[in-house]
């Protein structure tokens, strides 16, 4: 009895323990960093959209998490990560390390140039959407691979 | 004795047949008077065909920064299993570019494939999908091309291994797959679906990505719009039919918002071959893109 409940708390750290290895793997902390940048997206877009209130507070939140990831995002494809977890990341990025890294460049500078000076109301969100979108299409046209 | 009366019998039967065959596969013209019928080009509506058909993704100059995306000064090189292809300068240039060729010339190379000097064209230019559009349309395409600027490049020639740099050997490719017939039936379907439809199927040309091709390089039609792996290399383009737990999960909106902005319904971003693609989708009008996002409702799910 004690020892079936020890083997199976056993197990269950065990198992615990290999799913926090799997979230460590650059593959899977890149998802998840891209993730939020969709998600902070979503956010602007339903203010753009008037779907939901004005909120400075979250405008700002939102361009903040996207430049955290925009920082941090070229530093996640260490050699031996390119496939696996099913990533999508694109060859090019090791192919043409120094063009990837400008384009993350590109998309941090984008995010400070509107951080710099915030839209400071519905009607200002939506052009802000669009250079920063702009920089989500011209990364993904090339390093970034549909499976 | 008898074996080589066979095989004699079967070298003529080839010749003769394999003469048939050519002649039943020869480059092929529309009749004159098709062309002379049209109206005096709408350049706006010629403009809105430019977007649509993508011409610029494949002849503008590679890596054209977006300012000069207009200059189709030709050389990008487009790989394929069968070799590698340039596009080549189709802008007004007179000895460069096509400025010399007439409607009813260029008409032939995007309804039947069929090149200025009579000869065969490669379907990776993909006629298979303008051979539905109407001739109206390839006519005002025809004038608004005139207007943009001419540039004296010469592209590269194609770099394809035998047989595929005989363009004879097209009119059996032709002979098989050019048919501007509708790639779906539609019972039913409202004029908004119909656009949808002419779109997609024509000068979109959106089956040439994302339906599955057949070891000849021919879309299997039964698999309309089901995705497949990208031909041009890694990874692979997405299903687009309303399948369930799958693309039928987004809503006609969704879709509409997507060719407009290139956000995914999860903030997701468009990306690969898809973003020219979905470039010239916000240079249309919204009725449109709302059209073709009613005939991706529309379609059998894959
Ligand atoms: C510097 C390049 C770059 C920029 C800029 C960029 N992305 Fe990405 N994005 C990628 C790469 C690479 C992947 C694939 C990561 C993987 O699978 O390993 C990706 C994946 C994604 C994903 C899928 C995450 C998942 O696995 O579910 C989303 C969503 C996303 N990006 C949204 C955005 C949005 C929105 C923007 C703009 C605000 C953006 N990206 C800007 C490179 C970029
Ligand atoms: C997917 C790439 C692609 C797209 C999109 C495309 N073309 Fe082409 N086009 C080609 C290739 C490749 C050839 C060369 C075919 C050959 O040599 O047989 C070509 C050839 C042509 C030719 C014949 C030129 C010549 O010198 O023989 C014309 C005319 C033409 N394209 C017009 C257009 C127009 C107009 C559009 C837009 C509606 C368009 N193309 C879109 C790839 C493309
Ligand atoms: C040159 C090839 C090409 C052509 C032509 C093309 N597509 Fe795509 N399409 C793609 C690729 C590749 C993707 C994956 C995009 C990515 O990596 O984000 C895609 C993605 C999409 C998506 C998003 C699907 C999803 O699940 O994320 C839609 C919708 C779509 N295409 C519609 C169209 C329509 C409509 C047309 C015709 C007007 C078209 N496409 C023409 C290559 C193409």
């Amino acid at each position: 009895m004690k020892f079936r409940t020890l083997a199976a708390a056993a197990m269950i750290a065990a198992f615990g323990a290999g799913v926090v290895v799997a979230a460590d793997e650059p593959q899977v902390v890149r998802q998840e960093m891209m993730k939020k940048v969709g998600g902070a997206m979503g956010a602007l877009a339903g203010i753009a959209k008037g779907e939901k209130p004005f909120d400075a507070d979250v405008v700002k939140a939102s361009l903040t998490t996207m430049d955290e990831v925009a920082k941090a995002f070229p530093d996640q494809f260490p050699p031996g990560s390119e496939t696996g977890a099913e990533t999508e990341a694109g060859p090019k990025i090791w192919e043409d390390a120094a063009g990837f890294k400008a384009e993350s460049d590109k998309f941090a500078a984008s995010i400070e140039a509107v951080l710099a000076s915030p839209p400071a109301d519905q009607a200002a969100v939506g052009p802000a959407l669009g250079s920063l979108g702009a920089s989500c299409k011209s990364c993904h046209e090339v390093y970034r691979v549909k499976k | 004795m008898t074996f080589k009366r066979i095989v004699s019998g079967l070298v003529i039967a080839g010749v003769v047949g394999g003469g048939a065959f050519l002649w039943l596969t020869q480059p092929q013209r529309l009749p004159a008077d098709v062309w002379t019928a049209v109206n005096a080009p709408d350049l706006a509506n010629g403009e809105r065909m430019y977007h649509a058909g993508g011409c610029a993704s494949c002849h503008a100059a590679p890596g054209a920064p977006d300012d000069q995306k207009n200059v189709l000064a030709g050389g990008l090189a487009l790989k394929s299993d069968f070799g590698t292809f340039h596009a080549p300068n189709i802008s007004p240039d007179e000895t460069a570019g096509i400025g010399q060729w007439t409607l009813a010339e260029f008409g032939d190379a995007m309804k039947q494939g069929t090149g200025r000097d009579g000869e065969h064209l490669y379907p990776s230019f993909p006629y298979a999908s303008y051979a539905h559009m109407t001739v109206q349309d390839i006519a005002d395409l025809y004038g608004y091309l005139k207007t943009l600027p001419a540039s004296a490049n010469v592209a590269p020639g194609h770099d394809l291994p035998f047989p595929f740099n005989v363009r004879l050997v097209l009119g059996g490719w032709k002979w098989l797959y050019l048919d501007d017939g509708p790639r779906v039936e539609l019972a039913s379907a409202d004029d908004s679906v119909k656009r949808g439809q002419y779109l997609v199927e024509g000068p979109g040309h959106c089956g040439e990505c994302h339906t599955p091709r057949d070891i000849l390089g021919g879309l299997k039609t039964d698999q309309w719009l089901a995705g497949g792996p990208n031909p041009e290399g890694e990874g692979r383009v997405p299903d687009i039919t309303p399948r369930e737990g799958g693309f039928g999960s987004w809503s006609a909106g969704d879709i509409a918002s997507y060719l407009e902005t290139g956000f995914t319904p999860d903030f997701d971003s468009v990306g690969g071959s898809m973003v020219a693609v979905q470039k010239n989708m916000a240079a249309l009008s919204k009725e449109d893109r709302d059209a073709i996002a009613a005939y991706l409702k529309a379609i059998p799910a894959r």
